[in-house]
């Protein structure tokens, strides 16, 4: 963790380490946050136990920002509340699930690489048939009502409720089970000579979900701050009429970032299928609360807020889970709540105009 | 006067319920810098953003080099040549100064001759090019908004009252740079309340009273006629610093 070294450099060396501790609360509040989550379980939990949840919490944190993500985008850049963001999640789900069925139904192999060759399809296909939902949506549903939040609530859960029936038109009403490929079942054991996470054993899939998010991440941060759509982006958070004044056509850009939010949000619904084995069409309803807790968290606009947002409420999920099963839902909104008092506007706030 | 590049006929907006502007005429020649002046709420700055289409035009024609862009797409407006600096300047304060000149240079790649020569004018903005606009000083980001309107070459720049709040001694600056964009043929179209710049810069000069044009001619005359000025804007040269 390099950030909190920076802010040590700049100091003249005679600060306290207590006002250096405040200095880090106060410049960096998700890593101060993310620090005292990691570390006080490890306190009330044998070690491995504690490395298997923190990874298990990395992987939903991670398949949370991928769902997340999108939605945070879309309020930040054009103020709108998507409330059916989750019916592109569920549909994400089945068009993954639907993929990999038809697959694995043809190879039974447990090669990895077969296995992977059914889950690249998957993804891709949840990525478009949500990202196509995305462009229909954005027509037909949001553009009627921008600039007014109580109809964009009103019509997206009324948009939501219609994905989501359709689904049950399309795929029936029952739980449909998901197969994991065989190669990311099981785990991979640590060799006992490493400490505190020596001899325990990591779930595969965990794995890939995380590799998955942090990759997907970086891409994002990497278009958000070094490419010209990602200035844009910036730009249009803050202002939407200057980026018009300077010539970009905004709606085009927001239909783009909508569609991406969307086809995010299928990829996250389609490993989220294949982690919990079994899908629902109303899947993607039951995650909005996270989804919403996640964006709120990190501060509405921000994908580095949302990042560290989800990766919080994936932790506290799994460790209050552990030590007392019955208060896990209620930790993660009381997290938020604890959160907004201390910080209303979120962990990473975006500044607008 | 030569051909105007910009000229409005019987211009009426509106902003939500208000009557803002009613009958708006005003001409802006080609390769002159005109000036528009008048008493706070007289429809400067509306007149200003129904030219960049911000603001909606309910009657009335806004023709720009012989085309009406009346009803047009902001985007397209700015496209088609003409830059907006607005009352507050609009930068982007998230962003670095690199990136708001990034974004401002719409072709793509920014012409490195233009670059240097803005950063002769402007040299903190090449002090400040990595930081966030945001940090920068009210005189810096008005310098930072002007470059951005004149990063690529433009036909038409439309400016609100770059000296509200600045030091004199920024002011001069500005002025100085506008100057040098006077010898470049640029139009501009400048909204000011700071009569001192204007008188300075303006070629030719309107002014606005209660959303319609109530005067038009050379600078140099109304510079030169204090009764005048005491019957448009209500304040003469010495009072009006």
């Amino acid at each position: 963790m390099s950030a909190p070294q920076d802010i040590f450099d700049a100091d003249t060396g005679n600060r306290s380490w207590w006002e250096r501790l405040r200095a880090f609360r106060q410049d960096k509040p998700h890593l101060f946050l993310l620090l005292i989550m990691v570390v006080i379980p490890l306190f009330l939990m044998p070690s491995s136990t504690w490395a298997v949840l923190t990874l298990s919490g990395l992987a939903m944190g991670a398949m949370l920002f991928l769902m997340a993500s999108g939605m945070t985008l879309t309020f930040g850049l054009m103020n709108v509340l998507n409330l059916a963001h989750g019916s592109f999640i569920s549909l994400g789900a089945f068009a993954g699930a639907t993929v990999l069925t038809m697959w694995l139904n043809d190879y039974t192999s447990g090669s990895l690489w077969v296995n992977l060759l059914a889950v690249i399809p998957a993804l891709l296909f949840a990525l478009v048939v949500a990202g196509l939902l995305g462009v229909l949506f954005e027509r037909l549903v949001i553009r009627p009502v921008y600039g007014d939040h109580l109809k964009q609530i009103l019509v997206t859960v009324g948009g939501s409720i219609i994905v989501m029936e359709l689904l049950q038109v399309i795929w029936g009403s029952n739980e449909i089970p998901v197969p994991r490929p065989e190669a990311l079942r099981g785990a991979l054991l640590i060799s006992d000579a490493i400490p505190i996470i020596g001899g325990i054993a990591l779930e595969k899939y965990r794995l890939l979900a995380v590799i998955l998010g942090l990759g997907v991440y970086a891409l994002m941060l990497w278009v958000i701050d070094r490419t010209r759509l990602g200035i844009l982006i910036r730009a249009g958070v803050e202002n939407r009429e200057m980026v018009e004044v300077h010539g970009y056509r905004i709606r085009l850009l927001f239909l783009a970032v909508f569609v991406a939010g969307s086809a995010l949000a299928g990829i996250g619904g389609a490993m989220w299928a294949m982690y919990r084995e079994i899908i629902t069409a109303h899947m993607g309803e039951e995650l909005m609360i996270s989804v919403i807790v996640v964006i709120i968290l990190g501060g509405l606009g921000s994908v580095r807020g949302c990042f560290y947002g989800a990766v919080l409420v994936g932790l506290i999920n799994l460790y209050v889970g552990y030590l007392e099963p019955r208060l896990a839902a209620v930790a993660t909104v009381g997290l938020m709540v604890a959160v907004l008092m201390w910080r209303p506007q979120g962990l990473i706030p975006v500044i607008k105009v | 006067m030569s051909e105007p590049i910009l000229s409005l006929r019987d211009v009426y907006a509106d902003i939500d319920q208000y009557h803002i502007l009613h009958g708006v005429d005003l001409d802006v020649p080609a390769g002159e810098l005109t000036v528009l002046l008048g008493r706070n709420g007289a429809g400067k700055s509306t007149t200003l953003r129904t030219i960049m289409g911000l603001t909606t035009l309910t009657k009335g024609q806004v023709r720009f080099q012989g085309r009406d862009i009346g009803g047009t797409a902001t985007p397209a407006i700015a496209r088609g040549g003409i830059a907006f600096v607005p009352e507050n300047m609009g930068i982007f304060g998230q962003l670095t100064v690199r990136e708001n000149m990034v974004l401002a240079a719409v072709s793509g790649a920014m012409d490195e001759q233009r670059l240097d020569w803005i950063f002769e004018v402007f040299p903190p903005l090449k002090k400040f090019w990595n930081r966030a606009a945001g940090n920068l000083s009210g005189g810096q980001k008005q310098m930072l908004a002007i470059a951005r309107a004149v990063i690529e070459p433009r036909d038409l720049l439309l400016v609100d009252e770059p000296t509200k709040g600045l030091a004199p001694a920024i002011i001069n600056d500005l002025a100085d740079a506008f100057e040098q964009l006077k010898q470049q043929q640029v139009s501009i179209l400048l909204v000011e309340q700071n009569f001192n710049f204007s008188r300075r810069l303006g070629q030719s000069v309107a002014v606005m009273s209660d959303g319609h044009i109530v005067h038009r001619g050379t600078m140099a005359e109304l510079a030169g006629d204090e009764d005048l000025q005491h019957e448009l804007l209500g304040l003469g040269l010495g009072a009006h610093q």
